[in-house]
């Protein structure tokens, strides 16, 4: 008698429940494995989405349980997108946006080449490297914000340091064409480590025999640098872009405890304005429309990336 | 056979009175975090010996106390038993049924309206506002007032100096300009080898604080928000001349009498620079001023006291809370002799002197009150004078608009403050379309 873990699984199965599963069809056993993740996705994704969309269309406010609901067609579309404030935000999210991803790719992909040349105490560098990012956001606000301190802070008595200018002369937080930099730097510091982790994983794929026969070719090491690390760690270099972009267009905690998406609204970025409009304004119908059209950017921008990322991956 | 009858009579009493007691509850009250807070922990405790009733206490910080609280309110939560909101709440708290209405309670109880400080029954307990339809009782007179280094001030070197800057006295401001003046005068000036600056005022933008701060300046010079109360009509009022003046005067007070790095401040970071020894000069709410005054550092003989200077008019802002009984409670009898108990003069001026401001008449009213505390006075003139932000249900949604037009011209230097007013009027006239009521 054989006892693999297929007999097993069976013997244990009580005889009514086998008698009933004996008489389904493998489509049917499939969906009844499928049917609850698909009741989940459509319960906490789907259904608050097609809402959503439906809300989007009204005067709703959540906080008016007994107000009258009208339909307003696309007057809540048509206020957001033509509210110069709202294009000031999205200016300032696409900002933060390009400026993060730019420093964090640049130097994550500089720190995992360095890192991955496996000097002596690299283990020990790797591990204080990605120390930042894992702490919290509030945390990281929190203490930069002492940080960019003018009179205290250690940012202005560095950067004073190397300029000679006084300390309280500026405020990285306090001042408009500061304060959206001031953002930048604290996401880059604390978000790099993980560009840097996914670039290390992707040079650490490139097989050594490739080098080496590129040496035999004799190929030098700037050649070799662009027709093999780059191409062939592209891919992970352009999933790293593509996590820390979704990441950042929704962007809100760091910089609430940071600037409060001041001075003025300079730092407000979409995220911030859109909370501010759904949960303290309570204009549920218009903050809905503007999820949406928040959320057509964002599901627009990353299927054409996802298509460049496979073409890539491809070649 | 004495003794037995008194029982027997004792117990006939309580059979009869009991019943109109609520039965042992375990109650909620919710509260900003901040030290009148803990004075009504303390005072509380008489409360829970009497009724039998257990206290707990729901205490958020200020920053996110109105989000907490009116989101707590708007999903219908049970959290609090009793809520001691802000004065702007009281519109969305009467009409979207957050409040229990308590006429019929105040008149079954014999609490009467006419005992508190008016100021305080129209701004804490009306709505619509100054109609005899009461959602809270005046639990937390407040206003925006100024303390200062009085140990400075009254510096032989210091008061030479000044004199010799602006050939006048250097003196309790008399009014908001010669406010910035004195601020200006100490901005960067050197007092026993550190430098200090002029005031530490609000200009965060989060929550509300900027508002609170710049309508310290825009009351005094005349700044309405209808032309005629009720009717919405704005144009002329919020971008008054005045007004445009008094704006751009709390920009420069932003730009030449503050610390470095003060972009985004409020009730903490004031008292922080006050306490620090950053600051001569510092607003802040009456209530934060027992605990100043009791600082070792920088408290009692170091500090003084003085109401929001005048300009065109005397005005301060108003702070300050009501208490009222939360719609969605199942303990709102036990809520609802909660605050009879708190009603009682007795309870009011022992209120007082655990450091919350009582807005009872016995208490304001006593002989020795003004002498009891050095800003007992400066509290009553204040509370004479004190207007509010607007109080409407759509407040929330008002006041953001606020704080961004402001906080865009007064500390990220946007545009003109006559286009910060006009841009407000645009922000207040969708809101009030979007109300229907205009």
């Amino acid at each position: 008698m054989s006892d693999g873990t297929m007999d097993r699984v069976a013997r244990a199965t009580p005889t009514k429940v086998a008698r009933k599963i004996r008489g389904l069809s493998d489509r049917a056993i499939a969906w009844i494995f499928v049917a609850p993740t698909i009741f989940l996705l459509l319960a906490i994704n789907i259904f608050p989405l097609i809402w959503t969309i439906q809300l989007s269309f009204t005067n709703y406010r959540a906080n008016r349980v007994g107000r009258e609901v009208k339909n307003i067609g696309l007057r809540n579309y048509e206020r957001i997108l033509t509210d110069s404030d709202i294009w000031l935000n999205m200016q300032a999210t696409a900002h933060f946006l390009f400026w993060t991803i730019f420093f964090q790719v640049l130097i994550g992909f500089t720190l995992a080449y360095l890192i991955n040349k496996n000097f002596r105490g690299s283990p020990f560098w790797t591990t204080v490297i990605v120390l930042p990012m894992m702490l919290s956001p509030a945390v990281v606000g929190n203490f930069w914000k002492f940080l960019y301190q003018p009179q205290i802070g250690l940012f202005n008595y560095i950067v004073s340091f190397f300029t000679g200018k006084d300390p309280s002369s500026f405020e990285m937080l306090g001042q408009v064409n500061l304060a959206p930099w001031s953002i930048v730097i604290v996401d880059t510091w604390m978000w790099t480590p993980f560009v840097m982790l996914i670039c290390l994983a992707g040079l650490r794929s490139i097989p050594d025999y490739i080098y080496e026969a590129a040496e035999i070719d004799r190929a030098s090491k700037l050649r070799q640098f662009f027709t093999i690390t780059i191409p062939m760690v592209l891919p992970f270099l352009m999933l790293a872009v593509l996590f820390r972009g979704i990441e950042n267009f929704k962007m809100f905690d760091l910089v609430v405890q940071l600037t409060g998406g001041g001075p003025g609204s300079t730092t407000e970025l979409t995220s911030i304005n859109l909370k501010r409009e759904a949960f303290e304004k309570w204009r549920t119908g218009y903050a809905s429309a503007y999820a949406i059209i928040l959320f057509v950017t964002v599901f627009g921008l990353a299927s054409i990336y996802v298509k460049a990322l496979n073409n890539v991956k491809e070649r | 056979m004495k003794t037995k009858t008194t029982a027997m009579i004792a117990a006939l009493t309580a059979s009869v009175s009991l019943p109109s007691l609520a039965a042992a509850e375990d109650l909620t009250l919710c509260w900003a975090a901040w030290d009148p807070a803990n004075a009504l922990v303390e005072l509380s405790k008489e409360f829970e010996a009497e009724s039998g009733h257990t206290m707990n206490f729901e205490f958020v910080p200020w920053p996110n106390f109105a989000d907490r609280m009116l989101n707590e309110l708007n999903s219908g939560g049970k959290l609090c038993d009793l809520l001691i909101g802000d004065s702007q709440w009281i519109g969305g708290g009467a009409e979207n049924g957050h409040y229990v209405k308590l006429n019929d309670f105040f008149d079954a109880e014999g609490i009467s309206m006419d005992d508190f400080a008016p100021a305080t029954v129209y701004a804490y307990s009306t709505w619509p506002k100054g109609t005899p339809n009461y959602y809270a009782l005046p639990a937390m007179g407040d206003a925006n007032g100024w303390f200062y280094r009085k140990d400075w001030f009254e510096r032989d070197d210091i008061k030479a100096a000044y004199k010799e800057a602006t050939g006048e006295d250097l003196r309790e401001p008399q009014s908001q300009k010669e406010l910035l003046q004195i601020a200006q005068f100490f901005q960067e000036r050197e007092i026993d080898g550190k430098t200090v600056y002029g005031a530490a005022i609000f200009t965060e933008r989060g929550s509300e604080g900027i508002t609170m701060g710049v309508t310290s300046a825009l009351y005094p010079w005349g700044f309405k928000y209808e032309n005629t109360p009720g009717s919405y009509d704005m144009e002329g009022a919020v971008n008054s001349p005045e007004a445009v003046e008094a704006l751009e005067f709390y920009k420069e007070f932003y730009q030449t009498a503050t610390p470095p790095g003060y972009t985004n401040s409020y009730m903490g970071e004031s008292l922080d620079a006050f306490k620090s020894g950053q600051v001569a000069m510092a607003m802040n709410w009456f209530a934060f001023f027992p605990g100043l005054y009791a600082d070792p550092a920088t408290g009692g003989d170091k500090i003084d006291f003085f109401v929001n200077p005048p300009q065109n008019q005397a005005a301060s802002t108003l702070g300050g809370q009501g208490i009222s009984v939360v719609a969605y409670s199942d303990k709102q009898d036990a809520a609802l002799e909660y605050i009879k108990w708190f009603s009682n003069p007795d309870v009011q001026a022992k209120w007082w002197e655990l450091g919350g401001y009582s807005a009872h008449n016995a208490v304001l009213n006593d002989p020795g009150f003004v002498a009891s505390q050095p800003f007992a006075g400066d509290f009553l003139e204040a509370m004479d004078a004190v207007q509010d932000f607007w109080q409407e249900p759509a407040y929330a949604e008002l006041l953001l608009a606020m704080q961004k037009r402001i906080h865009d011209y007064v500390v990220a230097d946007q545009g003109t403050a006559q286009e910060a007013l006009d841009k407000l009027i645009e922000d207040w006239t969708e809101t009030f379309e979007d109300e229907g009521k205009l």
